[in-house]
């Protein structure tokens, strides 16, 4: 997939940090309002293809030098840990925990268990359909 | 302490093998494994004194206690008995194979784990109270079994020998399960103590014999009965201190603890006693007669050893004939059972060792080529014979006496009125003395065969010696036993074996003092076992001395006819038949997979929703229909147009992108944004996946399908969309059960501390769904690199050959 267009080259570079950041900021933000892990990795995914689309494989892969199966494989590690580290406070499998917390810079901030769950998720979508895309665009 | 917990020392034990073997290689890591049944035999002895009074021992560790499954060790006789037979012979194999095993050339790190494996999952089945878990351990010495008789498994015939084991010892297990689990509804508990207790209970339920004719299943493969008789034979491919152990003392006699130990259930039902008994007598006979045909010293003892299973199954079907008649001779028939089970494990562990040092010393096991090893290894010889001896019934050795107590037994047995037993009954001691009378020739043909006549030297691979002195230790005891249970027999009964007849005949008993046996060699000239022995040994003899003119006869019978080519052409059948089942089926295409899901689903979903009544339609609550929701349908409608007109695969995934779309402008519309998103992003990534993956597809008209297979497709795909719009319409239309979506407004602040309930649902309330969800995703992203990685490889492999 050898591309040379330079107009769209260009605007990637732009827009493929707004897309990460937004990802971020919808990731984040998924507990109160539209949201979460799947949608924000999804989205992730989306500014990574739209790299693949603009330059080609071996430059994204360059760029960003991970073995997304790894990704998932420790994504899928902290989705499963969060689910089970609550045997170890005697509660249920998948009894979430949150409090409230007063961090500087951002206020009153609420802190949830689900949230490295959600992050479990968001690595293990990117993870995956990276893992799939890079394969079978790498096949020739 | 809670002794249950030592059932588990020899697994644990096993954790360390590695270890030492790899950290101590001067010293042979069967030293250090020895400990382990030795300390164990020690330990349980000590509960002689207790099951010699008729008292018994618990302990339990709870397990699944919400289904009543716990790890029990119950002790009492009869599993005291085993016990000490499995941890004794144990450590006696143990040293016996430090010595046949050498510590350079073998994987002993492999043999010794397999080993305690094994030793445990035997304690097991032995020991427990529970059937559930019983039958837990009795797949578990099926499957140590396997990994032992395959131990040299770079020979064909020790993977064959293992597979056929595990599938006939299995396949029994199974039926066994099958067996507890209708015995477990029938008495409401798992419990063997509480099901005999309540027997009477459940006796005249309609699935008893069922459960009874199951279990016996498990029995008698376990046991290498007839006909399941044939996996023993094959599995002497293990090595020798495992036939030893595994083949001849312990786990072939799992079947008859297993019979033993439910006699008191069901030896009031008819089916019981005729089974037993008969296919014991069968199995007997069966095994010595073939005995004579063998020429490896190993298979001459696996046939034996199956005629001997028999011949103490079927006393425990003379046993359980107790149940029905006061004749005392009955009651001695469980204590003649217990009795020649301790005298076999003794020797035919020892025959087995000497036939393992026979094998190591000479290097081969062919009867046809040795004899005339009695001067070069007198030691083994000696053994040899008194083990033989013992096993052909003869005095002065401990198998004298059972087999007398067994002929006593089954003459018996033609007087016994109930069950039709006073006409065919007749058949059972004629049986039974014929098959003695193979047992002596057979016994005879073993040693003499191998220790006299001729020295042929120059047929053997190695120059043969005596064995070294740790090799012989272990037969020698048991050889010195096989006397010492002549003199003492009372002793042995009184410790060992009366405390296990009371958990036979526990209605007869109440102590085993109550059991009023002693045994004695000589009873008088009017006896008529005595006479029945005499002529053994007259008939046996002439026999024995023209051998070589009747052994001939067994090449009568041609080798399509025997059990092992029906089992043979069963496994073929099998797997031919299933792999052309699979291939009318799966024909590789995605497409027809998806037929046989689509229409399966359809078909179903419709069905039911008719069948159940379940189609409804209420007009009033649906919704009003606003203008973009009709302009958004007619996007969708055009797109989905195209995607089936499209000429070029581009524009049928560029049409389908627009299909998502439009479904995404849906969720806008019904105010649903986290759908909306979701919908938008999974469309734009998905339809680059398309386009990556389709690069690779051939161009679109090539296919060339018939009008049918169109219409075909045409009708399953317009029956999918027809379902789920009927059942959208009813499950709209009618509420059969309040929605949980107030519980989720209620709670999503307060339990879960999130506002967005969507989210909430995903990683909490439904928390399990996303878990397995990106499982399964992780799970496609391996196959999919799985499985283009394998065809580079391929690939890359065939170009290599080019």
């Amino acid at each position: 997939m050898k591309s040379n267009d330079v107009i769209l080259q260009t605007a990637t570079k732009v827009v493929f940090f707004i897309i990460f950041i937004f990802s971020i900021h919808i990731f984040f933000a998924g507990h109160y309002a539209p949201g979460g892990g799947f949608v924000g990795g999804l989205l992730t995914t989306g500014a990574l293809v739209l790299l693949l689309l603009a330059f080609d494989l071996e430059t994204v892969q360059k760029a960003l030098p991970f073995n997304f199966t790894i990704v998932t494989g420790i994504g899928l590690l902290l989705s499963l840990g969060t689910a089970a580290g609550s045997i170890f406070f005697n509660v249920p499998f998948f009894t979430h925990a949150f409090d409230h917390f007063d961090l500087p810079l951002f206020g009153d901030t609420s802190l949830h268990t689900a949230m490295i769950f959600d992050a479990g998720v968001y690595l293990v979508v990117v993870g995956a359909a990276l893992t799939i895309i890079q394969t079978i665009g790498g096949d020739s | 302490m809670e002794f249950v917990l030592l059932i588990f020392l020899p697994v644990i034990a096993s954790l360390f093998v590695p270890i030492l073997f790899s950290k101590l290689k001067g010293i042979h890591t069967g030293w250090f494994v020895l400990l382990v049944p030795f300390f164990l035999f020690v330990y349980y002895s000590g509960f002689l004194k207790m099951t010699s009074t008729g008292g018994h021992a618990l302990s339990k560790i709870d397990w699944i206690p919400s289904l009543g499954i716990s790890f029990v060790s119950y002790i009492d006789g009869l599993s005291l008995l085993f016990t000490l037979l499995i941890t004794g012979i144990g450590s006696l194999v143990v040293l016996y194979s430090i010595f046949y095993l050498d510590k350079e050339r073998e994987r002993l790190n492999h043999f010794y784990v397999y080993l305690l494996i094994f030793m445990s999952a035997m304690l097991g089945v032995v020991q427990s109270d529970n059937i559930i878990s019983l039958y837990l351990f009795w797949e578990l010495t099926s499957i140590s079994s396997f990994l032992l008789i395959g131990y040299w498994n770079t020979r064909e015939r020790s993977r064959l020998g293992a597979l056929k084991s595990m599938m006939i010892t299995v396949f029994g297990g199974l039926m066994m399960l099958g067996g507890f689990v209708l015995l477990g509804i029938m008495g409401n508990t798992f419990s063997i103590r509480e099901l005999i207790a309540n027997v009477s209970s459940f006796s005249d339920h309609g699935l008893f014999v069922l459960a009874l004719v199951l279990i016996l299943l498990g029995a008698f493969t376990k046991s290498a009965q007839f006909p399941f008789h044939i996996w023993l034979p094959d599995a002497m491919e293990a090595p020798t201190p495992v036939s030893a152990y595994l083949h001849s003392a312990t786990m072939v006699k799992a079947g008859l603890y297993l019979v033993a130990r439910f006699t008191p259930i069901f030896a009031t039902s008819e089916v019981w006693v005729w089974t037993v008994t008969g296919i014991g007598l069968l199995t007997l006979f069966w095994g010595s007669f073939f005995a004579v045909k063998q020429t490896d010293l190993k298979a001459i003892l696996a046939f034996s050893t199956i005629s001997q299973l028999g011949l103490i199954m079927s006393l425990l079907g003379a046993a359980s004939v107790a149940y029905h008649t006061d004749e005392t001779i009955f009651k001695l028939a469980a204590f003649a059972a217990i009795f020649h089970l301790v005298n076999h494990a003794v020797f035919k562990g020892s025959l087995f060792m000497v036939a393992g040092i026979v094998d190591h010393e000479t290097g081969t096991r062919d009867i046809r080529k040795l004899g005339g090893l009695m001067s070069i290894m007198p030691i083994s010889f000696t053994i040899a014979f008194i083990g033989s001896m013992s096993m052909a019934g003869l005095p002065p050795f401990g198998g004298f006496l059972s087999k007398e107590m067994f002929l006593d037994a089954m003459l018996a047995l033609q007087h016994f009125d109930q069950f039709n037993f006073s006409t065919l009954g007749i058949l059972l001691p004629i049986v039974a003395w014929v098959a003695s009378v193979f047992t002596f020739v057979y016994s005879f043909y073993f040693v003499f065969k191998t220790f006299t006549g001729r020295k042929r030297e120059d047929d053997l691979p190695r120059t043969p010696h005596e064995a070294p002195v740790g090799m012989l230790v272990s037969p020698s005891i048991l050889a010195v036993l096989v006397i010492a249970i002549f003199f003492i027999p009372n002793v042995v009964g009184k410790w060992l074996v009366k405390p296990a007849v009371i958990a036979i005949q526990p209605n007869l008993y109440s102590s085993p003092a109550d059991v009023n046996v002693t045994v004695t060699a000589w009873h008088g000239f009017d006896y008529p076992a005595l006479w029945l022995t005499v002529a053994i040994i007259a008939i046996g003899s002439v026999l024995f001395f023209t051998l070589a003119k009747w052994q001939k006869l067994y090449a009568i019978q041609p080798e399509y006819l025997s059990l092992n080519s029906f089992y043979d052409s069963l496994m073929t059948f099998s797997e031919k038949g299933t792999n052309r089942l699979s291939r009318f089926y799966m024909t590789g295409l995605i497409r027809t997979y998806l037929l046989y899901m689509f229409g399966a689903i359809s078909v179903m979903t419709i069905a039911t929703l008719f069948m159940k009544n379940a189609f409804v339609v209420n007009m009033n609550s649906f919704s009003e229909v606003s203008l973009y929701g009709v302009l958004t349908a007619i996007i969708l409608l055009v797109a989905v147009a195209m995607v089936l007109l499209a000429k070029t695969r581009l524009a049928a995934i560029i049409a389908l992108g627009a299909v998502g779309y439009s479904v995404a402008l849906f969720f806008v519309i019904f105010k649903a944004p986290d759908l909306a998103l979701t919908q938008l992003v999974i469309e734009t990534v998905s339809v680059a996946l398309f386009l990556l993956a389709f690069q690779h597809l051939p161009s679109l008209n090539s296919h060339g399908e018939k009008k049918r297979t169109k219409l075909v497709n045409a009708i399953i795909a317009g029956s999918v969309g027809i379902m789920v719009t009927l059942i959208a319409l009813s499950a709209h239309s009618q509420k059969l059960i309040p929605s949980i979506s107030n519980y989720y407004k209620e709670t999503v602040a307060t339990k879960a501390g999130g506002g967005n309930i969507v989210n909430v649902i995903l990683v909490d309330y439904r928390g399990f769904d996303t878990l397995f969800e990106i499982a399964v995703l992780s799970i496609a992203g391996i196959a999919v690199l799985g499985m283009i990685r394998l065809r580079l490889a391929k690939k890359e492999r065939s170009d290599e050959i080019k």
